[in-house]
């Protein structure tokens, strides 16, 4: 299947796209921000949708919309109270707006606006261009770099933010970093996986590994081999059943990873106590 | 005035005029009544879902109309029973699989965020399998006030009344549970019964209230009229009929402005809830401040 080139420029984006976001969601499942990158990668539906109305590239308004939130949950929101509250109401309303976009954008263009539509909200991997292949591997390695150079004064901050902050660790500047870093893994996987299903790639692989191991280091590297492995299996098995799109083969096959790692992880004897606890009247000893 | 004599004349200063040009159409009528019965329903889940800080498992569940819809297209049921069962199920997933996590906040919230990608990627596959309504996606995801019938209408008001009655048996206990988990536990109080039920409500709520937003917008109808009711006012009762009236104006508000003007509905019931609520959040930060400073010199007189 590597005879044809849009397969292998959607495995070489795809690879980038998959380690950033198993990377990313690493940090985001463990801080418990899981709720702020759905957030952004809504958002970034927004920023194609304004940019194509404005009639600019749309990658300008993918980035430019999820780093603008991002730096906005990062600056007003507070981890502690309230704060799932603000992102909501703030990110239905930037929704809204793409709504609007999306009306003037289809009044412009005459009607032709489910394609573009489409393609953000579920992306088109199997669409990209050698160059967007080129730059998206560029923007991922970028990613990457920065993140790996934080990543023991993050985790630290993650894992206590008190001691973190004693110890001279600039707590909510790599708070704020992260999210924008988030962010940009949000605009970036947007054109591959689409703004709908790209927090199964965030949440999924990284949700599994944590389950399945405690070392945060292992678990950071499993997190990212796993995130590579369902893009790897997605795109073949979209390759080989031509009417399953590749972004839910992908999404198909991480909830797969997930649902073996929390069943491989969870004591079923205690799962099926606690399950008959709430119909028993549930009071948990 | 000469120009209720003209359905669509547009916005004037007259309300009774308005009102008039509004309900002119048998169509414009369904959707007001269906908005309604949502917007009531919408403004008591929402308040318990601020107040359990549960939005994103509401968002999630909002999302799981859009699988259901378009799965129940391509096997051809009827949308609203693909949005109930989808919406239920995940309530059920979710409900049952975070109570098998519980180890930190973070794991219970990546399950939710599985859910709603698989969720998301099956309805993908539904639509690009019942191809042929690629156009239609968008009303599903944003909304579309035009077609709702007396039938839908029906459904809603039946849809509500039920989950208003599920709340006035459970309102206390749950009420208690999410605000003191912990002593409600030891009082007896079954709350993981209660956290599951809640979210099989919610689901239901959503499923219905997704057939007059669209699915990606349920949302701002359940998080913003609780949220700037809870800035507004600490008292329960208060700020639970608060939340209520709040979203009744906000559905009425977008509905008439929809009307007249050209935009999409989903634009201005979620422009005209934000605004609302960034009203009530500056008002409320100005007047603490004002407290503040009036109240610093006794404050510094305490601690000296």
């Amino acid at each position: 299947m590597f005879e044809h080139e849009f397969v292998r420029n959607a495995w070489l984006a795809g690879t980038a796209i998959a380690l950033a976001s198993g990377l990313v969601g690493h940090f985001v499942v463990l801080r418990a921000q899981v709720f702020a990158g759905d957030a952004l990668t809504h958002v970034a539906f927004t920023g194609a949708v304004a940019a194509a109305a404005a009639g600019i590239d749309t990658r300008i308004g993918l980035f430019a919309a999820t780093i603008a939130v991002a730096l906005a949950i990062g600056v007003l929101g507070d981890r502690r109270a309230g704060d799932d509250t603000t992102i909501g109401i703030v990110f239905a309303w930037i929704l809204g707006l793409g709504v609007y976009f999306l009306a003037l954008f289809s009044s412009r263009a005459g009607g032709g606006n489910g394609l573009l539509g489409a393609r953000t909200l579920f992306g088109s991997i199997f669409g990209l261009s050698a160059a967007d292949a080129r730059l998206a591997t560029v923007i991922a390695a970028a990613i990457i770099a920065i993140l790996l150079a934080i990543a023991r004064p993050l985790l630290f901050a993650t894992v206590d933010p008190a001691v973190a902050g004693a110890r001279g660790v600039p707590v909510r500047a790599l708070g704020l970093l992260f999210l924008v870093l988030l962010g940009a893994t949000a605009a970036e996987a947007t054109q591959a996986i689409g703004a709908l299903l790209l927090l199964g790639l965030l949440a999924a692989p990284a949700g599994a590994a944590q389950r399945l191991t405690a070392n945060p280091y292992r678990a950071i590297g499993l997190s990212a081999a796993l995130a590579v492995f369902s893009t790897w299996a997605g795109l073949t098995l979209s390759y080989l059943i031509p009417k399953l799109p590749p972004s839910s083969a992908i999404i198909a096959v991480a909830a797969g990873v997930y649902v073996l790692a929390f069943l491989a992880s969870t004591d079923l004897h205690g799962l099926g106590r606690r399950l008959a606890a709430p119909l028993s009247g549930g009071t948990e000893t | 005035m000469s120009s209720s004599a003209l359905p669509l004349a547009g916005l004037s200063l007259d309300p009774v005029s308005d009102f008039q040009q509004l309900t002119a159409f048998p169509f414009m009528v369904n959707a007001l009544e269906a908005g309604t019965a949502v917007a009531i329903m919408a403004g008591v889940v929402g308040w318990f879902m601020v107040l359990r800080r549960e939005s994103f498992a509401g968002h999630t569940l909002s999302l799981m109309a859009f699988p259901g819809a378009t799965g129940a297209l391509l096997i051809g049921l009827p949308a609203a029973a693909g949005y109930f069962v989808f919406c239920g199920a995940s309530a059920l997933v979710i409900g049952l699989g975070s109570s098998g996590v519980r180890r930190h906040r973070g794991e219970e919230s990546a399950l939710t965020g599985v859910v709603q990608a698989l969720g998301l990627a099956c309805g993908f596959v539904f639509l690009s399998l019942y191809q042929g309504v690629l156009a239609g996606y968008e009303n599903l995801l944003f909304g579309d006030f035009l077609g709702i019938t007396r039938g839908q209408v029906l459904t809603l008001a039946i849809v509500a009344v039920l989950a208003l009655c599920g709340f006035a048996l459970v309102g206390r206990p749950l009420l208690f549970a999410s605000v003191d988990e912990t002593v409600a536990r030891a009082r007896g109080v079954p709350v993981r019964g209660l956290a599951l039920a809640f979210l099989l409500v919610l689901g239901l709520a959503v499923a219905a209230t997704a057939q007059i937003t669209g699915v990606l917008l349920v949302f701002a109808l359940l998080v913003a009229p609780a949220a700037t009711a809870q800035q507004i006012t600490c008292r329960i009762g208060a700020s639970l009929v608060l939340s209520v009236i709040l979203g009744v104006a906000i559905t009425w508000a977008g509905l008439a402005l929809a009307y007249f003007y050209s935009e999409p509905v989903g634009f201005y019931i979620t422009t005209v809830a934000f605004t609302i609520y960034v009203i009530a959040r500056v008002t409320r930060a100005v007047i603490d401040h004002s407290t503040l400073l009036r109240r610093r010199p006794e404050i510094a007189e305490a601690h000296a």
